[in-house]
């Protein structure tokens, strides 16, 4: 069997960082190669290296035996590599066929685009690889899943033969995520080699032929996936032993801390985005909302912060109505929130890490006396929960920005909890976060249930929710279609129910 | 993530002055590469640069002889007059940089709440008007409240001119540039028919008459030495403006607001309420500019009076990175060009456009820092640029 891809000794160097040490990779003709670590091992740097992206400072890279330099995309595109970014790089109000040619337009009597022939090329890919889609359809009319088989699509187009594909299930459903790996196993049948880029741990061992391991810029090592079991991986991934399972004790719930009737809620664009959703979380308990991404749950999460408007329906916390409160008073009231989006809302990247570690009580004592901020109980402040919270940074005066992304969310754990609390809102709160991360925030979290707080955890990942939770709430469209209890759940069940299919029309609870 | 175990303390004062060196580097070298492109062009024009930039410098700073022969004659002859025109040329460009400082604070505080305020040269005029009304109308007052109102009034006019752009955006969406530049016309073609009409002075001259000697604002000096208090206020207010951004709880505000306002939402902090209040700030000090020329120097506003003060203020907050110290630096800077420019031209013989020029150059280095790294080969890894302003809408 030959390699298709090797790369050896692969060094980058940053101001300050090593990001690549002296890294050797192979891939092997016909397989999926796994490519697994934390965010920031060096994963992405790696392939932005072999994309033409970045330049290495050392190091070769040899395709099919034969040593390339790879200065730009177009020279990976001409050596048969292709890549699948993670946030797609497509235009929304393009056409499939459109988005496929762009940059590298056919014509036809010298100047106009030659859709036909494109779309007939396309539709020759769907059949050969089983990719269904469209050609003419326009991308923002179409559902994340098929998106991405747009960008696979536009790979062969090329004629790459190396795939590549940067966190390829991070938006998918768990049917949709079964969907990308019957396409994978086509595309290997065809002749072509996978690199999976990936940070979760069971995918890798369902789908991998080989598994290489990252950590802080260097290759940990190598493992059969038939060898492996996610322990063992996540060991190799952090260096150290880590609990994959949240240990819990059973939830006491008590009085209702968050009570939802009826609620209906509009986006920015004005579109009817919750529609006419009642729930309700107790004191010490963790409700879990699940569903795909785009279903209504950043929107409800915003409507129970203050963050949009409500369009109808009732909102109360402690039995005191907040949906006609501003995002002050809801705060006030005692809901802390870790948003989705912790670069957005979470954090103001270019103030220091003391700053945003008072940025919602920064007027308040001891903070502020009058209008005057006061510096000494902004730094001791910081300086303790940075202690207590373990936020890796080399002192509190950084901006928040250097930080990783774990360490940015421990930034926003610690201020979040550091106020007396009733609620807790968190919005996928370990999203792109490494294992190790992961597994603080949500010992974190489970603390604070256990305190009797009130949990509310909206995510995508359904690990996360299964692990979390104590009911789980799905939401399809805008609506939930089922509030169920965490104990007596599959993860096939909850996935027809985030397809918008109730399983007991089909089959009976498992 | 380095291990060193250095003590805490210096490595953090260590960061500190690194970055303060880094804030200043790239703005001393943009005015040194505007000078020396400056230098070439005047080379090229067939001038000499020594007698150019020696000219410029002299009309600036004034002679250093010259300074050593006023001390003299005044320490032989207790007489001042060969002293007073010594300095006369250096009192002259704190003069000049005096409405530098406030107009560019104005521009600096807008930027700091993400908001461009183009608006500070309508400002400054509607203050200098409202000013120089209340000191030529309001009579019979002592001095120490005289003073003050004048003042006051110059900037309450700025402030009304600056909340309005605000109050549209807040209200409405308007964007703040268009609705400033608006309403810098609206200013220019107002004063304009006070200046002919209800505010005009007897005679011919479309000008006001001069405000009252209880409101003018103390000179240091004899006549003709202009350097008034005007200069001192400016660096007070600078300190004020600094204290407020960065010590108070309104300025974080201000500051979260500009920095990122989705933020700023989900911390509690009312957006419009600060793109209001911050207009009017804005708006306040290009008036109190306007009103401290009115007062400190001319004592009378004519047509052109601002003479693009406003607008340079700008470039000044870009230059000094929208700090108030920043600003301050900078306007001086500029205080000094534009006043050496005079004599330049009068002793040299180079148009005074080339100190346009000059300060042309050094905006277009800072605003595209990019240049200037790559000319000097700074290996700076850029982090955390100041998003000045965001698009549109």
């Amino acid at each position: 069997m030959t390699n298709v891809l090797e790369l050896r000794g692969i060094t980058k160097r940053f101001p300050g960082v090593l990001a690549n040490d002296k890294i050797d990779i192979t891939l092997r003709e016909g397989k999926i190669l796994a490519l697994l670590g934390e965010n920031g091992a060096g994963k992405t740097t790696l392939m932005n290296i072999l994309y033409g992206l970045y330049k290495p400072d050392e190091g070769q890279i040899i395709v099919h035996g034969k040593e390339v330099q790879i200065h730009e995309p177009n020279d990976a595109i001409k050596s048969g590599i292709g890549m699948v970014h993670q946030h797609f790089m497509l235009v929304p109000v393009m056409t499939v066929t459109e988005n496929v040619m762009l940059g590298v337009e056919l014509t036809k009597n010298g100047m106009f685009l030659d859709h036909d022939k494109v779309a007939q090329r396309i539709h020759e890919i769907s059949n050969q690889y089983g990719l269904e889609v469209d050609p003419h359809a326009l991308i923002k009319d179409l559902p994340v899943g098929i998106q991405q088989r747009v960008e696979i699509i536009k790979v062969l187009y090329r004629n790459a033969n190396i795939l590549i594909l940067d966190e390829p299930t991070a938006v998918l459903t768990p049917q949709e995520v079964e969907g990308l790996f019957k396409i994978l196993e086509t595309l290997i049948k065809a002749g072509k080699s996978i690199i999976f880029i990936t940070h979760k741990l069971k995918e890798v061992m369902s789908v991998a032929d080989d598994i290489s391991v990252l950590r802080l810029g260097r290759m940990v090592g190598s493992i059969d996936p038939k060898e492996a079991t996610p322990e063992k991986l996540a060991t190799m991934m952090v260096g150290r032993d880590v609990n994959l399972i949240v240990e819990k004790q059973p939830a006491q719930p008590k009085e209702t801390s968050l009570e939802v009737k009826n609620l209906f809620v509009r986006d920015e664009r004005q579109n009817l985005t919750v529609n006419g959703i009642s729930f309700e979380v107790r004191k010490g308990e963790v409700l879990g909302v699940a569903g795909v991404q785009g279903n209504g749950q950043t929107e409800l999460v915003y409507a129970l912060t203050g963050l949009l408007p409500i369009d109808s329906g009732e909102v109360t916390l402690l039995g005191k109505p907040i949906h006609h409160n501003t995002p002050r008073q809801i705060l006030e009231s005692g809901v802390a929130h870790i948003p989705e989006d912790r670069q957005r809302h979470g954090l103001i990247l270019s103030f220091p890490i003391h700053d945003n570690l008072m940025l919602c009580t920064y007027y308040k004592e001891p903070f502020a006396r009058g209008v005057s901020l006061q510096q000494k109980a902004i730094f001791s402040n910081a300086e303790e929960l940075v202690k207590q919270y373990d936020v890796r940074t080399p002192n509190i005066y950084v901006n928040a920005g250097t930080l990783s992304g774990g360490n940015q969310q421990k930034v926003i754990v610690a201020r979040e909890f550091s106020r007396p609390i009733e609620l807790l809102i968190a919005s996928q709160p370990t999203r792109g976060l490494d294992v190790g991360s992961i597994e603080y925030i949500h010992k974190q979290i489970i603390k604070k249930r256990d305190e009797g707080t009130g949990v509310l955890v909206v995510s995508s990942e359904l690990d996360e929710i299964l692990a979390l939770s104590d009911r789980i709430a799905v939401m399809y469209k805008g609506q939930i279609m089922d509030i169920l209890d965490a104990n007596k759940v599959n993860k096939e069940y909850l996935g027809l129910l985030m397809a918008g299919i109730h399983p007991s029309e089909t089959m009976g609870k498992k | 993530m380095s291990e060193t175990v250095s003590p805490k303390k210096t490595k953090q004062e260590h960061e500190r002055s690194t970055s303060l060196r880094q804030e200043l580097l790239i703005p001393s070298l943009a005015v040194i590469s505007g000078l020396i492109i400056g230098a070439i062009i005047i080379a090229v024009s067939g001038a000499s640069v020594v007698d150019a930039y020696g000219a410029l410098f002299k009309g600036s700073f004034g002679s250093l002889s010259e300074f050593i022969a006023g001390i003299k004659s005044f320490t032989a002859t207790g007489d001042q007059t060969e002293l007073l025109k010594a300095i006369y040329p250096f009192t002259e460009s704190l003069v000049a940089a005096t409405p530098y400082i406030l107009a560019g604070l104005s521009v600096a505080i807008g930027f700091r709440c993400g908001l461009f305020n183009i608006g500070a040269e309508g400002q400054l005029l509607i203050g200098s008007l409202c000013a120089v009304f209340v000191g030529y109308s309001v009579k019979s007052l002592p001095a120490f409240i005289h003073l003050p109102l004048s003042l006051l009034a110059g900037a309450a006019g700025g402030a009304v001119w600056g909340m309005v752009p605000g109050y549209l955006k807040a209200r409405f969406g308007a964007h703040e540039v268009v609705n400033t530049i608006m309403m810098n016309w609206i200013a220019f073609r107002l004063s304009d028919w006070l200046l002919s009409g209800p505010m005009k002075s007897p005679g011919f001259r479309p000008v006001t008459q001069n405000v009252l000697a209880t409101a003018e604002l103390p000179r240091f000096f004899a006549a003709p030495l202009r350097f008034n208090w005007g200069f001192v206020i400016a660096l007070i207010v600078a300190y004020g403006v600094y204290w407020f951004l960065f010590k108070t709880t309104l300025g974080f505000e201000i500051r979260s607001v500009g920095a990122n306002p989705d933020a700023a939402k989900y911390a509690g902090m009312n957006i419009i309420r600060n793109f209001v209040f911050v207009m009017a700030l804005a708006g306040g000090l290009a008036g109190l500019a306007g009103a401290t020329q009115v007062l400190g120097v001319d004592h009378w506003v004519g047509q052109g009076f601002s003479a693009g003060y406003g607008f340079d203020a700008i470039a000044l907050a870009l230059l000094g990175k929208s700090h108030p110290f920043g600003v301050v630096l900078a306007a001086l800077l500029f205080g000094f060009l534009r006043s050496g420019a005079t004599d330049m031209q009068s002793m040299a013989g180079i148009p005074i456009d080339i100190i346009s020029i000059i300060q042309g150059l050094i905006i277009v280095f800072i605003a595209a820092p990019d240049i200037i790294r790559w000319i000097y080969r700074i290996r700076t890894a850029k982090k955390d640029e100041m998003v000045l302003t965001r698009g549109w809408g």
